[in-house]
């Protein structure tokens, strides 16, 4: 059985570069998460004789290894990297669309794309000129840490350039996992409901910023920001908030200035790390 | 469904702990999940009982330690246990807390033969 999400299929996971120079995907690598495909019989000297271990270890620190390893990684390059959680629909894929468009003067950027099927969100990346790689989760609701250290392998990030990571559309499980990114940003938009923070608090408490997308739809729909803030706020009373319409551009450049803040951070952090 | 997620990764560390101590398999396996883990005990047991078929853990008995959440305010410093997630503190309605305990999400300790 697959680790990821259970399916049958050892290839429950595929990670697909888009060739960006050719204008079409080009399949680098097609293979699931073998290595967590353990079906071990016990060992050769095994005896009957029952043995107590006491372990006290965190069910997710294989996780949070790789994570602690991306992070490290990124950091060394001086590579941003933020992890887009929301749930299907509220616009990612076009906020980063628009946000490659206009930065693309000013950062080296990449994206992760992660989708259960298909490769449409990597091609419509692919269509600005930047470099991406789809990660397909088949049955999986989420992106873990191994995906996204065998995506930064596939991509080979510059030293001081951005990555985007798009994760599934699904705001329960991608709040457990973290991935080794610098921030975590979750993305709500006016069409859905504005106590979604309360409903599903885990992703909040985990992001710093909280994208609230498609304001220009505001006038047509029962949705209150104040409400939504204060909402989040419960769960998280550090998290800052910036309004937009990626389809429209308002408040764009809140979220470049928030985008520079955190570039430019990286290297207090490093500095930090390396003072401890 | 992340609780699968899980379950593998308790899978993986129950057979890792297996080969190491020459056994076989595992009897009982304790684990600690903390109420404001964010694990749905029905999802869980759901997982379980398909993806541990086949495994070393597919005749343990499974102990599982509910951690209540028991929180610090920012503010005037009350310690209090959470009885819905999020609440603010009890005694100033302060939204800033630091979690104490509550969160684990472990595997405590195994019998293997």
């Amino acid at each position: 059985m697959c680790a990821t999400c259970g399916c049958d299929q050892p290839g429950g996971v595929t990670i697909t570069r888009i060739n960006t120079e050719e204008g079409e995907f080009r399949p680098v690598s097609n293979h699931g998460l073998v290595t967590a495909h353990h079906h071990h019989h016990g060992g050769q000297e095994s005896s009957s004789e029952k043995r107590r271990i006491d372990l006290q270890q965190d069910i997710l620190s294989k996780n949070d290894t790789q994570a602690g390893h991306n992070r490290h990684h990124f950091e060394a390059g001086h590579i941003l990297a933020v992890n887009l959680v929301s749930s299907p629909g509220s616009g990612k894929t076009s906020l980063l669309e628009r946000t490659l468009a206009d930065l693309k003067d000013q950062y080296k950027s990449y994206v992760i794309e992660g989708d259960q099927q298909t490769l449409n969100d990597a091609n419509r990346i692919a269509a600005t000129g930047c470099e991406v790689v789809q990660i397909n989760t088949g049955k999986g609701c989420h992106l873990d840490a191994d995906m996204i250290h065998r995506s930064i392998h596939q991509l080979d990030p510059q030293d001081g350039s951005v990555v985007f990571i798009e994760n599934v559309g699904n705001l329960v499980c991608p709040a457990m996992f973290d991935l080794g990114e610098q921030a975590r940003v979750a993305i709500i938009s006016v069409t859905e409901g504005d106590d979604k923070p309360l409903k599903y608090p885990d992703m909040f408490e985990s992001s710093q910023l909280c994208i609230i997308n498609k304001i220009d739809l505001l006038p047509y729909v029962n949705f209150s920001v104040e409400k939504t803030k204060e909402y989040a706020r419960k769960v998280n009373p550090r998290l800052s908030f910036i309004e937009l319409s990626a389809t429209r551009g308002d408040g764009m450049g809140k979220w470049y200035e928030w985008l520079k803040n955190e570039y430019e951070a990286i290297g207090s952090r490093k500095e930090v790390a390396a003072s401890v | 469904m992340h609780e699968l997620s899980i379950v593998m990764n308790i899978i993986d560390i129950a057979t890792e702990q297996v080969q190491q101590a020459h056994a076989r398999k595992v009897d009982s396996i304790e684990l600690e999940i903390g109420t404001m883990a964010g694990v749905e005990m029905d999802a869980l047991d759901f997982s379980w009982s398909a993806a541990v078929r086949n495994t070393v853990l597919s005749d343990a008995e499974r102990v599982v330690d509910r951690v209540p959440a028991i929180a610090r305010c920012g503010n005037c410093g009350l310690e209090f246990r959470v009885s819905e997630p999020f609440m603010p503190c009890p005694a100033c309605d302060n939204v800033l807390v630091e979690y104490l305990q509550g969160k684990e999400l472990r595997v405590k300790s195994l019998v293997v033969s």
